[in-house]
This record gives C-alpha cells, structure tokens and sequence, in this order.
C-alpha cells in the first residue's frame, strides 16, 4: 500500500536503529505521547530493536483511557433512557463505568449504535426525529474538528433532536502536567503526529524551553517513530531542547487553519478530569455558550452525576509515563481486555491492551 | 501516585472490574474469549464428555468398533441474508459442511432447522434454499431433514438456519486439534479476511466500496485431496469468527505447542489490507469461511501444499508458520521487522478504533 509499505520497509528500519545505536551515549527516558504510537512499538516489536540506553514510556493520548469515569457513567445513564439513540466510536462501548458499561446498557435494551463519524449521528437523528440522537464526543484535538463540524450541521439543519456530550483533551496541558509532576522521568517527547496535523506545532516551543526537553512530532509507522527518536536522542546528546518536525509530509508549523477556527467557532477551553491522572486545568474543550442547548449533559441533566473513583490500578501512572504496565500487580490476571480494570486496558491504543497484545511476557 | 504529588492529581483512580456475568453481550457470540467462557461456564458442566471436551469443529463419535462419524452442528444469524460472494444459505450448508471435514472426514448428510419470522417474503426464503441447493451439490451432500418453526414478527430478524452435519472418518484418518508436533509446518489455505469485509460492506458499515467478494466454499473436496497425497496431516481447522489468530491459539493450548507465525508469508489482499488500516481491524481476526488452516509434518509439507495449489479453493495457500515445543499454549510472530510478538486470541466483540 503506498505511503504505508515504504514506512514498513525492514531495510530503512534497521539503518535507522543503526543510526540511534550510533548516536546514543547514554540513558534516556523518551516518552510517545499518542497511544497509535505505542500500538506500533509494541505490533512491530520495536522496544526490541532498540540500545538498552533508550527507555520508552507511554503517554496519555488514548482518547478512550483518559475519558473520565463521571463522563462514561453520564452516557451509561443517557443512553439507559428511553426514547435515546446513544451514538460512539466503537472503542467506547468497552470501557467501564461504575458497574456497567455500554455493551450492558445495550443488552438492557439501551439502542446503542457505533459510527465511524459524527456526520452518521447527524444521518441518524434526521431519519429519527421521535428519537433524541446523543453522540458521545471524545478524543483530543484529532477528533474535535469532525466533532465540532456535527453541532454547526446540526445548527444550521436545525435539528431539535441531536446533542453531544462533550468529553475532548488537549495534548498541551497534559504534557504540563506530566512535566511539572516531581515524579517526572521523561526527558523528550514525541508528539503525536494526528493531533499536530490539525493544531500544527506552535503550542510547543515554549514548552520545550520552559522544561528544557526536546519535542519532536512523530508519526505513526514503523520508519516515522524511529525517524521521532532519532531527532529526539540526537538533541538529547547534544544538550539541545528544541521542536522539531519529524513528520513532514503531513504536519506544518501552523496546521490546519480550517479546523482550528471550526475549533474556535464550536469549543472554548474549560478544566477537565483526566481517567487515571485527575483535573488538569484548561485541559479541556466544552460547547460555547452558544451551542450550550446542545449539550446533552444539561438536555438529560446529568451534571450532578459524580462517581467516586476506586484505587485498583495504575492506569494514571502509566498515562503519565511513571509506571509501566507490566508493573501493574492486576496486569494480565485481574486485569485483562475482556475484564478491564483500567481504561488502558480498554482501547486497542491503550498501554496496557498493547503490552497484553504484543507482548505481555519475555519471549524467545 | 503519591497524593503530595501535585495539586493537579487526584491521585490513581480506576473504575471496578465488569464481569458480564449476569447478561449475554453480542461478544458471547464473537468466537473470542467470552465464547470460550460461555462454554467452560455453562455447557461443559451440564453436557461434559470426551467428544465435547475435544474441542474440535466437529464431534468424533464411535457408534461401533468399525466406524467413525463426525457431527457437527451451527446456526446462522449472519446480516444482511445476502452479502458479496455469498449468503445466508450459502452459509449454513459450507459452514457445516467444513467443520465436518476439520475432522478429515467425508460430510454425508446434513439437517436444515429454519426460523422464520412471520412476514418473510417467500422470495427470499425460495432465493435462501436455492443457494443452499447449489452449495449442497457442489460438496456432495444431501440434506435428508428439516424443521420449519415461524415466530411472531418482530421475534426473529427474517430468517435464522441451523444445519447439522454428519460425516465418515476413513480408516487411517487420525486428525485433531491436540495433535500437532513440533516440527509441524503450518499451511493456510489462502487470502484471510474477505468474509469478514464483505459483510461489513453489505451492512454498509465500511464507508466505502471495496468489492471484496465472501470467500464461503465447501472445503471437503481440498481436505480429500490433502488426505490422498499426505498421511501427515495432523490438524485442519477452519478459521470462522475469530479469524486465523483465534483459531490458532486453540490449536496451540489443546496441542500443548507453540506456533510461530511468519507475517511476511501470510496472504491477505491489498483491499482487505486497506480496509483494516482504515477501521483499525487486524486481519488476523476477521472472519473466513472457506479457509482452512493444517498442520503437517514437515517432511510432507510441500507435497501437501502443491496439492492444495491445484484445487479450485487452494489456489493460494501459503506456508505461513511452523510449530515448536515452547512457549506452551501460545502464538507468536516474527515481524516483517525480525522482532517477535504474541498473537492473542480475540476478547470480545471487535471494535472499530476511534482515530
């Protein structure tokens, strides 16, 4: 397939782990932000291709992991009433909320649909107009645009019968968080090439010079992610701390303007719970004022629904890079795809489903 | 994490583990994990014995000394009724068909069972037996009875089939998923993954065309031809729900081996290729229903596959694997990049990913 066999190719693979092998001095902790990313570490076994110098830990871009509990337990009980159709990106319909989850729901007799677009929700609500069409809009900047582009359809379509319920993250603030935290180990980022394919890269300069540490946007395919090391190891060798981009051929400095300002049109930025990790300030978007009537949080009144959160497992430290899953005592026992504990558990770009997919023990 | 940490944490917090237990999911029915756990849970206890307990598409049962049959039984549920390359008909005959010769054994006879929702268009229920009629010659069986049950509209979705088979193991037959040897090569029989993105297509769920046809296919005359050229043929496996991954590593736990895989030899067309890196589905785990898997001593492997090449549905078959001692139970894969990982099997329902 053309622009994915290239980036696959074993002979380019093996110059670039050459060239790090090279570069690299000595240790170094280099933290992927997107959880695609940590899907094709694991798939393609990198980790394993790489000098014992380098360390990489996993990051918080897992729309689904990081979605908080008191938003999943709002759309179990929207989706549980009547006379709802409750729309969400398949991944959703897995994760656990206090007790339940989405697949329940719908085996209750919840009708919960899974799209592959915000748009289809729009389809949906205008064939249903007895029905109140919710789509559950998560994900971070990647996802926002399509999300933000279904309220002005719905608007201007003047639909009464479709709301979403709000649940996006933004990759700047949580990487605040993950730098400020005393317990930080990371020492170089690779950003997530989707999430800067709409925002472009204008909001990190000044992080990389406030915490002194390299960010390089990285893509998604074998070649691209040892390509965003690379850069990484090379400025850490060399003291540097600057952005770079390691994913040309899709992100530009600037973006997509379009996007942002459907962006800037639709959300405006708000506090937001991360699952696992907790309220991180103006980490969030939420409806302007303008759109608030379409906000199913106030439609199906919702807001006071605030679940407490149990200690079981180390999902929050493995979003932000302090733990590893292996380190979990529930891993691959009390905590498995089919019986998550966790929300990395959870989604095929969580952590913890990668290691337990790819390679959940040493092997030959 | 320490609550000192930073204002800004809460601290570690996690959701309660969900059992499912008091309720079927649509997973229960994936072929995955949940499935497996459906049968330890619930049907094993009650119907236990050796022919269940063997865990193979189809029952090896010995009514006297002399003979050998394999039954199997399967219902069919699949949406839409008809689909790319195939249908619901088509289905129920092949489906049953093929786990009877899992067992290396000639299918005979089968029953039909029809659910029937009041209203059904006789059309369509005339277009159904058509296909089933068709499918039934080309592998040389006979349907010898049936049952009609109609249910109250609004109780079933159309039409459901469930067909039971029956076949003879000839003498000198010995196959089963426990009896793969290290040693083993393991030879798949073409493409994986078309019926899986042909039935998406038809449920209008890919979001774009891909004229991917179901690759449904009476597979007894290939595992005749098989037999005829090979005693070595240990295990033969149809990879249905829960694709080549699933049924693999059934293989490996009932066998007690472990199967490493070659990614760079498994065959998968560039379309079923392009929609998966467009859904986020992997290959491994979409369904096939006219594939097959064997596992056969190495000494006879490629005369076996340059049978398989000359039959109409072995065309492609590849080597895709071998079988070792260790790690017991398990599926690994050298990646197209020399590293290794595990195949697992599939947990429940699979999922569309997010972006």
């Amino acid at each position: 397939m053309k622009y994915l066999t290239e980036y696959r190719d074993a002979g380019l693979v093996h110059t670039l782990v050459d060239e790090i092998r090279r570069t690299v001095k000595r240790n170094w902790v280099v933290m992927e932000i997107c959880g695609g990313q940590t899907h094709a570490i694991m798939r393609y076994g990198l980790d394993q291709l790489l000098p014992p110098e380098i360390e990489l830990v996993h990051g918080p871009g897992c729309p689904v992991c990081v979605t908080s509990l008191e938003l999943i337990d709002k759309a179990l009980e929207i989706a549980s009433q009547p006379g709802v159709i409750f729309t969400s990106y398949g991944d959703m319909l897995r994760v656990p909320g206090s007790g339940r989850d989405l697949f329940s729901v719908r085996a209750s007799g919840g009708d919960v649909r899974v799209v592959y677009s915000p748009l289809d929700a729009i389809k949906i609500a205008q064939l249903n107009p007895d029905k109140q069409v919710v789509f559950f809009a998560i994900g971070f900047e990647t996802t926002a645009p399509a999300n933000a582009m279904s309220v002005i359809q719905a608007e201007a379509l003047g639909l009464k019968n479709y709301s979403v319920l709000v649940s996006h993250v933004r990759v700047p603030p949580a990487m605040h968080a993950i730098l400020g935290s005393p317990e930080n180990r990371v020492q170089a980022f690779m950003a997530a090439g989707h999430v800067c394919a709409v925002m472009g890269y204008w909001e990190y300069p000044p992080i990389a010079h406030q915490y002194k540490v390299p960010i390089v946007v990285t893509g998604f395919e074998p070649v691209d992610i040892l390509q965003g090391l690379l850069l990484s190891i090379r400025q850490l060798e060399t003291g540097r701390f600057e952005t770079e981009n390691g994913y040309p051929r899709v992100v530009t400095f600037e973006g997509n303007r379009p996007a942002q300002d459907v962006l800037q049109r639709v959300f405006q930025e708000c506090d937001r719970k991360w699952r696992g990790i907790g309220l991180i300030p103006a980490s969030g978007w939420q409806l302007r004022s303008e759109y608030a009537h379409l906000d199913a949080e106030t439609r199906f009144s919702v807001d006071q629904i605030q679940p407490e959160e149990s200690p079981i497992c180390i999902s929050g430290q493995v979003l932000q890079g302090v733990k590893k899953p292996l380190q979990c005592p529930a891993f691959g026992g009390l905590c498995t795809p089919e019986h998550p504990l966790g929300a990395t558990m959870v989604s095929s770009e969580g952590a913890c489903a990668a290691y337990y997919h790819y390679g959940r023990e040493a092997y030959g | 994490m320490d609550e000192n940490v930073s204002t800004h944490y809460s601290g570690p917090v996690c959701p309660l583990p969900l059992t499912h237990t008091g309720q079927i999911v649509m997973g229960h029915g994936s072929g995955g994990k949940l499935s497996q756990d459906l049968i330890q849970r619930v049907f094993l206890p009650s119907f236990d014995n050796p022919a269940l307990r063997a865990g193979d598409d189809a029952a090896l049962v010995l009514p006297n000394q002399s003979t050998r049959l394999a039954i199997s039984t399967d219902s069919h549920v699949v949406w839409p009724l008809f689909f790319p390359g195939g249908d619901i008909g088509s289905l129920a005959v092949c489906g049953t068909v093929n786990d009877v010769a899992m067992l290396g054994a000639e299918p005979l006879y089968l029953t039909a069972g029809f659910i029937l929702e009041e209203g059904l268009q006789l059309e369509i229920l005339e277009r159904v037996v058509a296909s089933m009629h068709l499918a039934a010659s080309e592998a040389g069986v006979q349907i010898v009875a049936g049952d009609t049950k109609v249910v109250q509209k609004g109780k079933a979705d159309l039409l459901y089939i469930n067909t039971t088979g029956v076949g003879l193991i000839r003498p000198g037959v010995e196959i089963g998923g426990a009896n793969a040897h290290p040693g083993d090569l393991v030879i798949l029989s073409g493409p994986i993954g078309d019926h899986g993105i042909s039935v998406l297509e038809a449920r209008g769920e890919l979001g774009f065309e891909s004229h991917i046809q179901s690759d449904i296919a009476p597979l007894n005359h290939l595992v005749s031809a098989m037999l005829q050229v090979s005693d070595q043929v240990h295990v033969l496996r149809d990879p249905t729900r829960g694709g080549v991954a699933t049924t693999l590593n059934e293989i490996a736990v009932q066998s007690q081996v472990s199967i490493i895989l070659n990614e760079g030899s498994l065959p998968i067309r560039p379309a079923v290729a392009a929609a998966c890196e467009m859904l986020g589905f992997d290959p491994l785990y979409l369904a096939n229903e006219g594939k097959l898997i064997a596992l056969v001593g190495r000494s006879d492997g490629e005369r076996v596959l340059q049978t398989m090449r000359l039959t109409r549905y072995g065309e492609e078959s590849q080597i895709i694997g071998e079988i070792k001692d260790t790690p017991q139970g398990r599926v690994l894969m050298k990646t197209i990049l020399g590293s290794t990982r595990i195949v697992d099997v599939l947990a429940g329902e699979m999922l569309p990913r997010i972006c």
